[in-house]
C-alpha cells in the first residue's frame, strides 16, 4: 500500500484544487524524515475530501504543503488555476485569503491578547477591504453566522470563551476573507463531543452557505464519514485508498483502511471486537520507511512481491482507488496477529 | 512475579474493594466554590470493571483523584467516605496514602509522556516502585521488570529497560506506565482516559491489554473515559457524570438499551458513527455544562435538555432506581416512559408553534 499514482485524480478542468506528487522531507540530526512521500489528490468545488490516518501519517504536512506553509520539497500544487510552487512573495500573498486554515486548538489558535471582534477582522483589516463601518458589519454577520451574538462577544477576549465558542471564532475569521477552498486540520479532536456535533453541523452549514470547497483532516474516521464525500487514508506518508465514504467504509480495499475501521469503538456493548481485529505493532519510523509497500510490515496479506516493488493506485470499484498488490475482495475478513 | 500477587479472594458477601459514600470535593477560586465533585457514591467489587463517563468538567477526573488522595494540599474542601478494603482513606494524609500507591491501588494517567520521569530509563522507573514496597536485591526486581514489559507485550524488553521514555513511541509509553502501575500488584488500578492521547489502532491494543491484565489478576479496573465506545465492549457497569454528580448508573447492557437520562441519550446520539451515511445531520446537544460555582436550582442538564418541564428548573431530581436491580437516574421525566415522552412531545409542539 502506501503507494503512489495519479490515476485517481479527475480531469484538471474540473478541480479547484490538485496536488500531484507532493513530497515533503525534513533534515534533522541523522538523516532526512520523509514525512510526505508522493502525494496526489484533488478537490472538485464544493466538495469535501476527507483525509485520514493516524499520527505520523503526514496528513497535516499535507496540508500545509498546500498552503505553502512551508513550500514542499517537490511536487505540484494547482490551486484555481494557478501554481502554487511558482508563486513568490507579493502573488502567493494575494492568494492567502481566498485559501483559508482551521486548526485544532482553538484556544491557542487564537491571539490571547485581542478582541474577538479584532480577531475576526483581521483578515479584512490586512487587506484593507471596504471603510471600518463596513468591515465591521461584515464582522458581526460572520459571528452571527457562526452562532455568536455580536454584541456580546465583540469586545471580548478568547480566554472569556469555552472550546467550542473559540472554534466558531476560528471559523468566523477563516470565512470572513470569502475563500474558496478551507482546510480543516483536527477542528473537532479537542471538544467534548456533545460540542464536536454543534461544530461539524456548523461547517456543514457554512459550506453551504458561502459555497466553500472543504479538505477536512481528522483522525476519528466516523468524524470523516460524516462530512466527507470522498475519502483517502494516508498511511506514513503515503496514500492507501480514496473513494466515497460510504462505499469505502462497506467495503475498505486496502488492509490498512481495514485496521482503522476495526479499531474504532462502537458504543454498544452487542459488538465487541476480538482480538483478531485488532492490527498489531507501531507505525515504523519515517526516517527509514519499510521499502516497496510501507505497510507491509504489518501486512497480514503481504507477499515478497510488496517488499521489492511498491504498488501505484488503481480503480477496483467505480470511484474507489487503492494502492495494493493483494487488496481485499469485498466482504473479506482479515486477520492480524495478535502482536506484532 | 507470584511474589507480589493479591492475597486470597476474599470470601463472598465480604466487603466491597472500594466503597465511595456521598464523595464531595470542592475547590475554592476566588469565584467562589468550584463544586467538581458533588455527592457520587458507587461500589466496585474486585475483578470488576466500571467505566465512568463524562464530558470535560463532569467531575470524572477530581473523583479519581480524591479517591488516590492526588488532591492539592490547600484550597480543597472535602466531604463524604471512601473506604478501600473496609478501611478509610478519604482523610487519610499523603504520608499514609504513599503505603496504598502501588501496592494496593495503581493509576495510569491520560498522557504517558508526562506521566514518565523524562530524565530517569523505563526499567528504573518500574523498578523504583517495586523497591519501595517490597523487600527485594535488585536483580530480583530488574527481572520482575522485564517479566512486566512481558506481560504489558512490549517487543524486545530487554532493550527498552534501558531506554528513556522519548525513545518509544505514545503507545510503548502508556505500555511503560501500565506496567508502573501493574508492579505491585494492585487489587485497584484507576485508568483516567488511558488512550486518549492514542491513535484509534493503538487504543484498541492498550484497551486490550488492559482488560487482559485485569482479567488475569483478578484487579478492579475503573475506566475513566469522554468516550462511550470505549466502554460499552469493556466495562461490566457504567457511571455516567454530568456536573460533578452521578446521573445515571447501570449494568453495561441495561445503560445501552434501557437509558433512562435525557443526557445519557443526547451523549449517545451525538457520537457520529461509521454506520451512518455521510452527511448525516448530527443531533448536538445545545448550549454547554453549567457554571459548577453557581450551579442552577434544579436539574444540571435543564438547560440543554430536550425533555425539560418547569418542575426540572425548580427542583433537582434525587437518584432513583429503575426497572433492572442496580440501575439508577436521576430524572422527571426519564427517557422511554410515558411522562418522558409526554414532555418531549410539549417541548417539540411549543418549538413548532
Amino acid at each position: 500500500m502506501a503507494g503512489t499514482g495519479t490515476a485517481h485524480l479527475r480531469a484538471e478542468s474540473d478541480v479547484l484544487l490538485r496536488v500531484e506528487d507532493l513530497v515533503v522531507e525534513f533534515h534533522v540530526d541523522g538523516g532526512r524524515v520523509k514525512a510526505v512521500s508522493g502525494i496526489s489528490l484533488d478537490l472538485v468545488e464544493g466538495e469535501t475530501l476527507g483525509l485520514v490516518g493516524e499520527s505520523g501519517c503526514g496528513k497535516s504536512t499535507t496540508a500545509r504543503a498546500v498552503m505553502q506553509l512551508p513550500r514542499p520539497t517537490s511536487g505540484r500544487v494547482r490551486f484555481d488555476g494557478v501554481e502554487l510552487t511558482e508563486l513568490k512573495g507579493d502573488a502567493l500573498r494575494r492568494i492567502r485569503p481566498r485559501m483559508q486554515m482551521i486548526f485544532q486548538d482553538p484556544i491557542s489558535s487564537l491571539n490571547p491578547r485581542r478582541k474577538v471582534g479584532t480577531i475576526v477582522a483581521e483578515g479584512l483589516d490586512i487587506w484593507g477591504t471596504g471603510d471600518a463601518g463596513s468591515r465591521r458589519a461584515r464582522v458581526d454577520e460572520m459571528l452571527g453566522a457562526v452562532g455568536l451574538d455580536p454584541d456580546s462577544t465583540r469586545n471580548r477576549r478568547p480566554h472569556e470563551f469555552s472550546g467550542g465558542q473559540c472554534q466558531r471564532i476560528s471559523i468566523a475569521r477563516a470565512v470572513i476573507t470569502e475563500p474558496k477552498l478551507i482546510i480543516c486540520d483536527e477542528p473537532v479532536s479537542a471538544l467534548d463531543v456533545s460540542v464536536q456535533a454543534q461544530i461539524l453541523n456548523l461547517l456543514e452549514d457554512m459550506k453551504q452557505r458561502y459555497d466553500l470547497t472543504m479538505l477536512f483532516i481528522a483522525h476519528d474516521l466516523a468524524v470523516v464519514k460524516n462530512v466527507s464525500d470522498r475519502v483517502a487514508v494516508m498511511y506514513l506518508g503515503k496514500l492507501c485508498e480514496v473513494g466515497p465514504p460510504d462505499q469505502l467504509y462497506e467495503r475498505p480495499a486496502h488492509p490498512y483502511t481495514a485496521a482503522l475501521l476495526a479499531a474504532i469503538p462502537v458504543p454498544d456493548p452487542a459488538s465487541r471486537l476480538d482480538d483478531a481485529h485488532v492490527l498489531g505493532g507501531d507505525i515504523p519510523s519515517n526516517l527509514d520507511p519499510p521499502s516497496g509497500c510501507r505497510f507491509r510490515t504489518r501486512c497480514p496479506k503481504a507477499q515478497a512481491r510488496c517488499a521489492d516493488e511498491e504498488p501505484s493506485i488503481r480503480e477496483v470499484g467505480p470511484g474507489q482507488y487503492v494502492a495494493c498488490h493483494f487488496p481485499l475482495a469485498p466482504g473479506e475478513a482479515i486477520e492480524f496477529a495478535a502482536t506484532a | 512475579m507470584s511474589a507480589i500477587q493479591p492475597g486470597p479472594e476474599a470470601p463472598a458477601g465480604a466487603t466491597p474493594l472500594l466503597e465511595v459514600r456521598d464523595l464531595a470535593t470542592w475547590f475554592e477560586s476566588d469565584r467562589g466554590l468550584v463544586h467538581a465533585v458533588d455527592g457520587v457514591s458507587f461500589t466496585l467489587e474486585r475483578g470488576r470493571t466500571v467505566g465512568i463517563v463524562g464530558e470535560s468538567g463532569s467531575g470524572k477526573t477530581v473523583l479519581t483523584r480524591s479517591i488516590m488522595g492526588l488532591l492539592p494540599k490547600s484550597g480543597v474542601r472535602r466531604q463524604g467516605s471512601i473506604r478501600f478494603e473496609g478501611v478509610e482513606i478519604g482523610s487519610a494524609p499523603p504520608r499514609q496514602m504513599r503505603k496504598y500507591w502501588g501496592a494496593h491501588m495503581g493509576m495510569v494517567f491520560q498522557d504517558p509522556m508526562t506521566s514518565l520521569n523524562p530524565v530517569m530509563k523505563v526499567g528504573h522507573q518500574i523498578t523504583e516502585s517495586i523497591h519501595a514496597h517490597l523487600d527485594v536485591s535488585r536483580t530480583f526486581a530488574r527481572e520482575l521488570a522485564l517479566s512486566l514489559l512481558e506481560s504489558v507485550r512490549v517487543p524486545d524488553p530487554q532493550r527498552r529497560m534501558d531506554e528513556y521514555p522519548h525513545q518509544l513511541s505514545g503507545g510503548l509509553r502508556q505500555r511503560v506506565c501500565i506496567a508502573v502501575a501493574l508492579a505491585c500488584g494492585p487489587q485497584l488500578l484507576l485508568a483516567d482516559e488511558p488512550t486518549t492521547a492514542l491513535d484509534v489502532t493503538v487504543q484498541a491494543q492498550v484497551l486490550d491489554l488492559l482488560e487482559a491484565q485485569q482479567r488475569e489478576r483478578f484487579m478492579a479496573l475503573a475506566l475513566v473515559t469522554h468516550d462511550l465506545g470505549v466502554v460499552a465492549g469493556r466495562a461490566d457497569e457504567v457511571i455516567v457524570m454530568y456536573a460533578g454528580q452521578v446521573v445515571e448508573k447501570a449494568a453495561t447492557a441495561t445503560l445501552f438499551s434501557d437509558m433512562k437520562m435525557p443526557y445519557t441519550e443526547a451523549l449517545l446520539h451525538s457520537i457520529p458513527t461509521i454506520d451512518q451515511p455521510s452527511h448525516t445531520r448530527l443531533s448536538a446537544i445545545p448550549g454547554r455544562p453549567p457554571d459548577l460555582v453557581h450551579l442552577p436550582t434544579g436539574c444540571r442538564f435543564a438547560a440543554r435538555c430536550a425533555y425539560v418541564q418547569d418542575r426540572c428548573l425548580e427542583e433537582q431530581p434525587p437518584l432513583r432506581p429503575g426497572a433492572t436491580p442496580g440501575h439508577e437516574f436521576r430524572c422527571w421525566f426519564p427517557v422511554g416512559t410515558p411522562e418522558g415522552q409526554a414532555a418531549r412531545a410539549r417541548n417539540e409542539g411549543v418549538e413548532q408553534r
